[in-house]
């Protein structure tokens, strides 16, 4: 039965899909369950436009008991965090540095793994807080409940004491996200950490083993042997699967040649305990994939970075009727973020075939609301997202990789510049002075069009975004090449 | 021809070279005449003028010096245990950068060796107008004829002679990069974006350092002037003081060695006076064409700023004469746009081509400790071409996430961009202040240079966690009057 409580209610809407009839009126216009990214930005853009609109967001602890506020993956165990935690890694690299710029200090410089935490973990606590505030301020309803859907426009919410409450929407938004996926090994869940973990960890991690080759392995391996912790990456086949190869083995290589070890081709098959502790001492084994040996090695902590799965098994979706992909669990959506159930949509790392970052949620998401509430018709643009890896060496990208250009276009009809630089900065401390890299790729077929862009360097990210708005704007190899470059930067390569 | 080169060059810097460097490509026979005066305080360098030697390469490096101090202190409060103080020695910081501007003088010769360009170490003047007479600092003399000439030989910083004892006593940024001991309490009278970076990176590695400015900071920088004063603004509270509204009268050396500047407070009508190690000044620079003797074949000039005027070809009114750099009359003075016109230039005279240099919406960045890069008009001009009711200006203040834990003050972060309102919306131009500004404008400059229109940059994704993100997402209209302030997530 429905809780109907709510003064001024929202005009109903009719059956829908041939299920069984509707309440005339439903407690909300509009209920987002996942207070991510995704789901926090559409929710705040639909109160702009005057509609009821609840946040159900729910945090289920990990194995090794972790959890966190409101704001999702991003803010809390993922972009935010990570990028704090890199930073961290490049001051010591800056350190190093700035003795051959004049600074004198102490030979030995050590680093404080609690207190970087705690001024990470306080400044992610100021955003939870800020999330709630900009809710509560533009009126959104917000409970820290698990959703679940029970019947058609019908949701349970579960809150941490077992309470339940049953609430009614016209139209419902999915944005629950992932969460890291385990190996499925005997010791797995037991001794060894994810990235949910890692960021919030009351205790330095000690001599690492990240298993996996996702860019959430890479970055985490690279900071933490930026911050001076012994760290080998266990690999089963190739690195960062997806992005250009010829970019991902230039990180790989500068991560090696910069303390990180790497076991290629080999993947647990155990983990044990040999001794408890913050941290403790691990034994891990593991087979090579391409033969019968096997090897062992003991590690404090073991962080497992293989992959992330969809929060999308558990949320009743069979019960209205939602499809998901069974074997990966994402949902599949047409180009208006729509399910196969017409009121209720999908946005994030829970879609498929989209990209898992946040600012293709929160774009995603306001657009939805914007063509739902505002009449607009502008659907996401996912072509020619940028994105970054805050590797030690930082990777930004935007557009086709050369394999993917090359499978789409021929080869023939790619044209691919690339330099090696040095940065300015890095002379005096005399970094590597081949390891910079940048590339593009041409459409020749097309006035020779920039397809894809690359570059391996500091402050990718910064670099990267422009192009990209360039490339947007159709960008021409001539028109790169009558662009007058800012120097000295990096970008002007 | 009847003439030795195909091409002579006088001038090594960043266009000059650039320049000689294509022509050769061609199979040109190509020579550079490069010469150093040295400086009143008697610094020289060598080959490769003034971006490598005394302009943009060491004040990036002495800039990253005064960067990484910062870092120093961002460091402890993500764990780095420093035991304090932290000191920095001059000496060890010049003689790095001092030592890599060597290697790219060295470079440069093995470049133009490679290339078969010959290389006089020579100063260059006309004795008619395919002649040119080479001195060595020593006095031997050579005579070179060429068919085709390009002046290239940039501008040296001025003096602002009717100071007493200015010239005498103080130092220039030609000074400043080679001093072997540490400029101590410094002064850097007048503004311009040159004293604004090294007064910077002054208060960066802990010296003492004041500016004085008579008026507006940063003259021919978005005059709105907001921009200027976000920069001054956030070197105040960096530690750089900042004598506003004064002017020097007078400098004259103390018993000591140091030096005790005396100046009037246009503000109180007062006159005042204090001591210092190094004065060091920024009033602009002038072109280096004096000694070329111009006026014997005809090459026009700016009567008022003595520049060589040029045409959309780099064509000076000799037709065989071309000048590009800082040399030349209503360029900007930038090593990109020297050398971008120094290649288009070699490429028209050599190589068939017709494409002629484009001036437009050229990116630029100041390396102040807090970083204002930007590209296209600047409010005012906007307002000036199309009228305010005709433009839009987007702004937002942001806070760098790095600055978060560092707990750094993040008051001058601010991005602006200027749009025309009706149509389209083109951007006209972009602004920003904040960390890595180079880094941040260049792919917009990139953008802009494709017509780009607020609606396409709306449609760019941000990539996350970035500053430069924030371009993406600004929404917030000046005309608006809403408070501008973004929180990132």
């Amino acid at each position: 039965s429905v809780q109907a409580h709510k003064e001024d209610k929202p005009q109903k809407m009719m059956e829908v899909n041939g299920l069984t009839p509707v309440p005339e009126s439903y407690d909300y216009d509009l209920i987002v369950i996942g207070g991510g990214s995704g789901g926090l930005a559409a929710a705040k853009e639909a109160a702009k436009y005057e509609k009821k609109v609840m946040v159900l967001d729910f945090v289920m602890p990990t194995p090794q008991g972790s959890s966190w506020g409101l704001g999702g993956t991003c803010v809390n165990v993922g972009c935010i965090p990570k990028k704090l935690m890199h930073q961290a890694a490049l001051l010591g690299q800056a350190l190093q540095d700035s003795r051959k710029f004049g600074w004198q200090f102490t030979e030995e410089v050590k680093h404080n793994w609690m207190t970087m935490t705690e001024s990470v973990q306080n400044y992610i606590g100021s955003l939870n807080w800020g999330y709630r505030v900009a809710l509560r301020d533009n009126k959104v309803t917000y409970e820290n409940a698990y959703g679940e859907f029970v019947g058609p426009h019908t949701i349970k919410a579960t809150n941490k004491r077992g309470v339940e409450k049953l609430y009614t929407a016209e139209r419902f938004l999915i944005a629950t996200g992932e969460r890291p996926r385990y190996l499925g090994i005997p010791g797995d869940k037991e001794y060894c950490i994810s990235s949910d973990d890692l960021f919030s960890l009351p205790y330095c991690p000690g001599k690492t083993l990240v298993v996996g080759a996702s860019y959430v392995a890479l970055e985490c391996a690279g900071f933490l042997a930026g911050l001076g912790l012994d760290v080998t990456v266990m690999v089963r086949s190739i690195l960062l699967r997806g992005f250009d190869q010829d970019m991902a083995n230039k990180i790989g290589e500068y991560m090696k040649e910069h303390g990180v070890n790497f076991i290629r081709e080999f993947v647990p098959i155990k983990v044990e305990q040999i001794e408890e502790g913050t941290p403790g001492r691990l034994k891990v084994t593991a087979k090579s994939t391409t033969g019968n040996q096997i090897i062992e090695g003991e590690y404090n902590t073991v962080l497992l970075a293989i992959g992330r799965d969809p929060c999308t098994r558990k949320i009743g979706l069979d019960k209205v009727g939602v499809h998901i992909n069974e074997k990966t669990g994402k949902i599949p959506v047409n180009d208006e973020e729509q399910t196969n159930v017409p009121y209720i949509y999908a946005v994030g790392d829970i879609l498929q075939d989209k990209l898992e970052l946040t600012p293709v949620a929160i774009q995603a998401g306001r657009l939805l609301v914007r063509r739902l509430y505002a009449g607009t018709t502008t659907k996401c643009d996912y072509v020619n997202v940028p994105t970054t890896v805050f590797t030690p060496l930082e990777y930004g990208a935007c557009g086709y990789s050369e394999e993917t250009a090359v499978e789409k276009f021929g080869e023939e009809n790619i044209e691919v510049y690339h330099s090696h630089f040095w940065p300015l900065e890095w002379t005096v401390p005399s970094r590597d002075n081949n390891k910079c890299y940048a590339k593009i790729i041409c459409n020749i077929q097309d006035n020779e069009r920039v397809i894809g862009f690359h570059i391996l360097g500091p402050n990718a990210g910064e670099v990267t975004q422009g192009f990209a708005a360039a490339i947007k704007c159709g960008m021409t190899k001539e028109q790169l090449d009558n662009t007058v470059g800012i120097h000295p930067v990096c970008a002007e390569v | 021809g009847k003439n030795e080169y195909d091409l002579l060059v006088i001038g090594g810097g960043s266009g000059g070279l650039a320049c000689a460097k294509e022509a050769a490509q061609f199979g040109r026979k190509v020579a550079v005449l490069d010469y150093v005066e040295p400086s009143p305080q008697g610094t020289s360098w060598g080959l490769g003028g003034t971006c490598v030697n005394v302009g943009c390469i060491p004040k990036k490096l002495m800039h990253q010096a005064a960067l990484l101090g910062s870092a120093l202190k961002d460091a402890q409060h993500y764990g780095w245990n420093i035991a304090q103080p932290v000191h920095h020695t001059w000496s060890v910081m010049a003689q790095a950068v001092q030592n890599y501007v060597k290697s790219l003088n060295w470079g440069h010769r093995v470049q133009l060796q490679d290339k078969k360009v010959k290389y006089f170490n020579m100063k260059g003047s006309f004795s008619d107008p395919h002649t040119v007479r080479g001195l060595t600092k020593a006095g031997k003399e050579i005579v070179v004829t060429a068919d085709y000439i390009v002046l290239a030989t940039g501008g040296r910083p001025k003096y602002p002679t009717h100071i007493a004892g200015a010239l005498e006593y103080g130092i220039t940024s030609d000074d400043l990069f080679w001093l072997k001991e540490s400029p101590g309490k410094t002064l850097t009278p007048f503004v311009f974006n040159v004293s604004l970076e090294c007064a910077g990176f002054l208060t960066g590695i802990g010296l003492d350092t004041t500016v004085m400015m008579r008026s507006i900071p940063l003259r021919g920088f978005d005059q709105a002037r907001q921009m200027a004063s976000l920069v001054t603004e956030h070197m105040e509270s960096y530690g750089t003081k900042f004598l506003k509204r004064c002017f020097p009268t007078k400098v004259e050396k103390l018993k000591s060695n140091r030096l005790q500047v005396t100046w009037k407070n246009t503000d109180l009508g007062t006159e005042e006076s204090d001591s210092f190690d190094t004065v060091m000044w920024a009033v602009g620079r002038a072109p280096d064409t004096k000694t070329l003797n111009l006026e014997a074949v005809g090459v026009k000039t700016n009567s008022e700023t003595g520049k060589i005027i040029v045409d959309a070809s780099e064509a000076t009114s000799v037709p065989h004469i071309y000048a590009i750099g800082d040399i030349t009359e209503g360029r900007p003075e930038l090593t990109p746009t020297a050398i971008a016109a120094g290649k288009l230039l070699a490429q028209r005279l050599f190589g068939h081509s017709s494409e002629l240099m484009d001036y437009d919406n050229v990116p630029t960045t100041v390396f102040t400790p807090l970083e204002y890069g930007c590209v296209g008009l600047s409010e005012e001009m906007a307002v000036q071409c199309h009228g305010s009711d005709n433009i839009e200006v987007f702004h937002a203040y942001y806070k760098p996430l790095e600055f978060t834990v560092a707990e750094r003050d993040a008051t001058q972060c601010y991005m602006k961009m200027v749009c025309l309102r009706e149509g389209e919306q083109r951007i006209l131009g972009l602004h920003f202040i904040g960390p890595n500004a180079g880094e941040v404008i260049q792919g917009f400059a990139l953008g802009i240079k494709c017509g780009a229109t607020y609606p396409q940059l709306m449609k760019t994704v941000g990539i996350h966690p970035t500053c430069a993100e924030e371009v993406t997402k600004l929404h917030i209209t000046k005309r608006s009057g809403l408070d501008a302030t973004v929180t990132g997530c």
